[in-house]
């Protein structure tokens, strides 16, 4: 029997212009969990999974799992399948392969992105953890704080050339900066 | 002229550069203009109408005459200030608006017609003919005035677009700017710090006074350094160009135009979206020209721009400099130029004025009037005597930079004491004015303005103010008297950049044009890049004098983003070509292309048009042979770009019997459904099919083109009007590539790849399931777009290129292949099946011939407008078959006229929306509506297509052609 072969969105994508780095991420199983109305979702995922759920704009991280809020009544399972008894508090969707991962890092990772997001990212407003739904460029995103000079960006997979193209860009305008 | 010992140019860093061709050299510190002047080159550029020689007036972004083309070969960028623009090693400059050089310029004969060509000469000379306006008069006078040239070729210089976000906005880092972000810092704000210098100090770079015992420059820039040291962020060669709502300001870096060799993706410039809690605006003053007759030779500038020419580049216009004004800064001019070995006359209009020491003053006496062609060689006093000089210093007072204030609709205020328009309070919500832009012009006091400010920001912030000192400063505040104009024959020049001179202001207010907005129209004065920075105050005072009116009643006209020139480029950074809008880009996106197929684009999308093969020399060969491959073996196509919306949830099935016209409650799980859905307005909205993949578990298919709003129509019906229902929408339309497999021999196929075959009863026709493709765990819809017994089989995207890869080479060794948008549009027109191209927006369910599905017994969005008696018109233009009567093609757009009718609009009876080339039966079929069109079956009409100029007689059918009683979709 024939085998169907796995592609990443951006091939594996790797590239470092100045002091930034943007890197394509295999998050592994991707799962959207649409709350229902007045759900225990918060205390079956505790117990099925020892997470709890993300306040707006939050990031809860446990071992191998990490859940990221993703709007409203919504979040984001990475890294773990769902256990199925979530589904009887919740709507699961896979979404391992709808959504193109990026990680983008150094110390130049907060310039680059402010020439594609409005989103204000100083410390304050931004901190380490935080996680939002914003724009990159012309398209919708997903952005997360991982680090200090680190971030998770997820696009649509449709869209990851067009993302990786826009990210690249900004980072050869910011590293040729450096050198002026 | 160079001065020695004066100015901070590095002198051990010279640089060579060129003007119009001409080889010059300057320094390494050097703007273009000061380095112009320092070659004594006078003489910078011809006026905007009448061609007039003009020199450097300014030291500033305000400069109104020196603009010049930077750069050489094709790619250059007009229009630069020569005093904006730093130099650098072989740059290359022209002047403009001349022919065939600047020395000798044709249509400086316009000089000689000036009386002639006063404001409204174009309006009242060029009526007639009327049809010469368009061909004749516009073009030449297009030709004759105006400034640089627009380079012909394609703008591909890099520019950036960038974001940031701050407590305390400080714009203008003069000694107002550089206390204010001071105090903010202190108190813990998060401070950005702008300014259109290279370096910190505003007007301190230009004067001689110390602070705190040291050059202003110096105490500037280790301001600036502990400043840096606080966190604060300096933005140099940084002009705020506009104010807008919500705390935003606009403002133009220019990052590559000082660099001799740019890094390749440097930008030349970066438009800025700044978000400000609080706002300083420190923007500075703006010297007032005088308008006396013939004020605009070359030679003649503003004194305080003088000073700064002395100061920091160690440069000066001439060594006989007549110095006319009667303010501070005039003294302070004549002053330095006398310290620095120059010979100065001051020319003071009060009897009682004084003079500094070793200055020769001419007390009670104006300029009325000057000489030099190309550059001035005397003046004229009021009291008859003549003096010759080689450079005038002029100061008619200040105008305080109040039009970031004005961005948003209010007006300045008038301050009597300084005969000067100041910011109205609260004009900008967040922001507050200090310093000389709001009236106070001396150091001291713009230190202590400064530091108020910030004060009064930080504590809205709710941050507590610091203790921050005071700085100690030489000199003292000084009563300034302003002079407007000066009485007289000749004309006196208000407005340089537009060529707009008193007599013009006169003209206005005699013909009434008495309103200040329709004396700005009717002369052009302050439009355009000037933005009234030099000339509107002086106009006002002309124009209050000539219609005897006050200037505070008189107005001032509206300053208008942006404060300076921003190019195009900057604004839309980024989004030049392709970089207008993300690619969405399928899996099969990089196969089909190396197959040759033409992309196109489908909203975002790139979808492939058809699969070119060897000896095909049209489009339309490759067509004929992709349907015949549905047709009679298996075709491959690649329909992941087809909205794909995950509903779950309880109430499900009820949301889409609420959605949908017909019922979904009743769907069981393993089946498919058509459905079709209105908008509230009762017209079609979008058309798909929707899967039961389990109890309250659906998936719903939509149109590639209305995903988007089919999605957001879905969320508004849940959150807004059924908000009490268990219901959850995700979009799965990018988790899973989606390939029909259509076809004869579509299941042959299918069974080649499918872990568990699959037959007519275990999947019949609207089946769909859970299948494993190749050990991978996808879906399988058995539904058809062609007619064909045909299926959509669905894997995670990651699959997608390779299932893909695998389809059409197990089709292509069936007799079959892939297909693209122009198989796929003929194979449903051969079946009649609509698209966007039939569901306008103004079509109804009824004019497309399924009225009955908008089911009895249940409600749904649209119903009960679609009910309403002009929706359900049985002479509504209805949709049905075309086919021509003997021979030729149908094309899309065409109206239809009656057989012996004119072809005019009261006769026509419809239109034709999709056409193709039906292999199958050989000939052209396409989609149309027709009044009463069902009730006229087989009756013959016009096509007429006064676009592309076709008619063919053409005959009305079923829009069903091919397998009307569906057969070959259930075989």
């Amino acid at each position: 029997m024939v085998e169907l072969v796995a592609q990443m969105p951006l091939d594996g994508l790797d590239v470092s212009l100045g002091d930034a780095r943007l890197v394509e991420m295999d998050l592994g199983p991707v799962t959207l969990l649409s709350a229902g109305q007045d759900s225990d979702l918060a205390q079956a995922l505790q117990a099925a999974h020892g997470l709890s759920w993300p306040a707006p704009g939050g990031v809860v991280e446990q071992g191998e799992a990490r859940i990221l809020w993703f709007g409203l009544g919504q979040a984001l399972l990475i890294g773990i399948v769902p256990n199925p008894s979530l589904g009887d508090h919740a709507a699961l969707t896979d979404q391992s392969d709808a959504w193109a991962a990026m990680a983008l890092s150094g110390p130049n990772a907060r310039s680059v992105l402010v020439r594609l997001t409005p989103l204000d990212l100083r410390d304050g407003a931004f901190a380490v953890g935080r996680t939002a739904r914003t724009m990159l460029q012309h398209m919708g995103c997903s952005l997360t704080r991982t680090g200090a000079d680190a971030y998770l960006i997820l696009v649509m997979r449709s869209m990851a050339a067009s993302a990786a193209h826009d990210l690249t860009d900004a980072m050869a305008m910011v590293a040729a900066r450096q050198t002026t | 002229m160079r001065v020695v010992g004066k100015g901070r140019v590095d002198r051990d860093a010279p640089l060579n550069f060129t003007f119009d061709g001409k080889a010059m050299r300057g320094f390494q510190g050097d703007t273009l203009a000061s380095a112009l002047m320092a070659n004594g080159q006078k003489l910078v550029g011809r006026s905007f109408k009448y061609h007039r020689p003009r020199g450097i007036l300014t030291a500033g972004s305000e400069e109104p005459n020196a603009l010049m083309e930077i750069g050489a070969g094709d790619d250059w960028i007009p229009n630069t200030r020569a005093t904006v623009q730093e130099l650098y090693q072989g740059l290359t400059a022209r002047s403009q608006n001349r022919w065939p050089s600047l020395d000798r310029d044709v249509l400086s004969v316009n000089d000689l017609f000036a009386p002639f060509l006063g404001a409204g000469f174009y309006y009242k000379t060029f009526m007639w003919p009327k049809t010469f306006w368009e061909k004749v008069y516009e073009p030449t006078i297009r030709k004759a005035a105006g400034l640089g040239m627009l380079p012909q070729a394609h703008d591909l210089i890099r520019h950036e677009k960038a974001f940031a976000h701050c407590d305390l906005l400080v714009i203008g880092a003069g000694p107002t700017g550089l206390m204010a972000a001071r105090a903010g810092a202190e108190a813990g704000a998060d401070v950005i710090l702008i300014d259109d210098q290279t370096e910190p100090g505003g007007r301190l770079l230009s004067e001689i006074e110390e602070i705190d015992g040291l050059p202003g420059w110096r105490w500037a820039r280790e301001q600036a350094a502990e400043l840096r040291q606080m966190g604060v962020q300096i933005m140099p060669r940084t002009t705020v160009t506009g104010a807008y709502d919500g705390g935003v300001y606009g403002a133009l870096e220019l990052v590559g135009h000082h660099l001799a060799e740019r890094p390749e993706h440097l930008p030349l410039e970066c438009f800025w979206r700044i978000t400000a809690r609080a706002t300083v605006l420190a923007a500075g003053a703006l010297e007032r020209p005088i308008a006396f007759a013939n004020n605009d030779r070359p030679g003649i500038m503003m004194a305080g721009a003088m000073r700064s020419y002395l100061h920091r580049w160690g440069v000066v216009p001439g060594q006989d400099v007549a110095v006319f004004g009667s303010t501070q800064s005039a003294r302070r001019t004549a002053r330095d130029l006398v310290e620095a070995g120059l010979n100065a006359t001051l020319i003071d209009p009060r009897e009682e004025a004084g003079a500094p020491p070793d200055v020769r003053l001419i007390a009670g006496a104006q300029i009325r009037d000057t000489n030099g062609r190309k550059g001035v060689t005397g003046i004229h006093l009021t009291t008859g005597r003549m003096i010759p000089c080689d450079a005038v210093a002029m100061s008619g007072g200040w105008t305080p930079s109040v039009h970031l204030t004005c961005h948003i609709n209010t007006r300045p205020v008038w301050q009597e004491d300084i005969a000067a328009f100041v910011p109205a309070p609260d004009a900008v919500p967040g922001l507050i004015a200090a310093g000389a832009c709001n009236g106070t012009y001396d150091t001291g006091g713009c230190l202590a303005a400064g530091l108020e400010a910030a004060g009064v920001a930080v504590e809205k912030l709710g941050l507590r103010p610091s203790f921050t000192d005071l700085p100690k400063v030489e000199g003292t505040p000084a009563q300034d008297h302003p002079i407007w104009h000066v009485a007289g024959p000749g004309r006196a020049w208000l407005d340089f950049q537009n060529d707009v001179t008193t007599k013009d202001v006169t003209l206005a207010a005699q013909e009434n044009f008495v309103s200040v907005e329709h004396m700005k129209r009717y002369t052009t004065q302050g439009m355009a890049p000037d933005q009234g920075k030099n000339s509107n105050i002086g106009a006002l005072a002309v124009l209050a004098d000539v219609t005897g009116r006050s200037i505070p009643e008189t107005g001032t006209t509206t300053y208008r983003p942006p404060f300076v020139p921003v190019t195009l480029g900057a604004m839309g950074a980024g989004a030049r070509g392709k970089g207008f809008a993300p690619e969405r880009l399928t899996t099969s996106h990089a196969s089909s292309v190396a197959r040759g197929a033409p992309m196109i684009e489908a909203g975002l999308w790139y979808r492939p048009s058809y699969f070119p093969q060897a000896g095909e020399t049209t489009w339309r060969l490759s067509c004929d042979r992709e349907v015949g491959y549905v047709r009679q073996a298996v075709g491959i196509c690649d329909v992941s770009t087809l909205g794909k919306i995950d509903i779950q949830g309880a109430d499900a099935g009820a949301f889409l019997d609420f959605i949908y016209t017909n019922r979904f409650s009743t769907l069981k799980p393993g089946r498919v459904r058509y459905g079709l859905m209105l908008r509230e307005d009762g017209h079609v909205m979008d058309d798909g099919t929707t899967a039961c993949l389990g109890a309250g578990h659906y998936v719903m298919t939509t149109t590639t083109a209305a995903a988007g709003a089919v999605m957001a129509h879905l969320e508004f019906v849940r959150q807004g009007l059924r908000s009490d229902w268990d219901v959850h929408l995700t979009s799965v339309s990018e988790q899973w590539a989606q390939f029909a497999v259509a076809g004869p021999k579509s299941r042959d196929l299918l069974n080649t790849l499918l872990d568990q075959p699959v037959d007519n009863d275990s999947f019949p026709f609207m089946a769909c399931g859970t299948v494993r493709v190749c050990g991978v765990d996808g879906r399988l819809f058995r539904i058809s777009f062609s007619g064909e017994h045909a299926y959509e089989v669905a894997v995670p995207a990651r699959y997608g290129d390779s299932l893909f890869r695998l389809l059409v080479s197990q089709a292509e060794a069936m007799g079959g292949g892939a297909y693209g948008m122009e198989a796929l549009n003929v194979l449903r027109i051969e079946k009649g099946f609509i698209t966007h191209a039939e569901i306008t927006g103004r079509v109804t369910a009824f004019d497309i011939g399924m009225d009955r599905m908008i089911s009895a017994k249940t409600d749904c969005i649209g119903k009960a407008a679609s009910r309403r008696p002009g929706l359900l018109d049985p002479a509504r233009e209805r949709m049905v078959g075309l086919k021509p009567v003997d021979s030729g093609d149908l094309t899309a757009g065409a109206h239809l006229y009656p057989v012996g009718e004119k072809a005019v609009p009261t006769q026509d009876q419809g239109y034709v929306t999709s056409v193709g080339y039906s292999p199958t039966l050989g000939h052209s079929i396409g989609l149309g509506f027709v009044h009463h069109g069902p009730e006229r079956m087989g009756e013959e009409l016009r096509m007429i297509d006064a676009l592309r100029d076709v008619e063919i007689p053409v005959v009305i059918c079923d829009p069903v052609f091919v397998d009307p009683d569906g057969g070959r979709a259930r075989g």
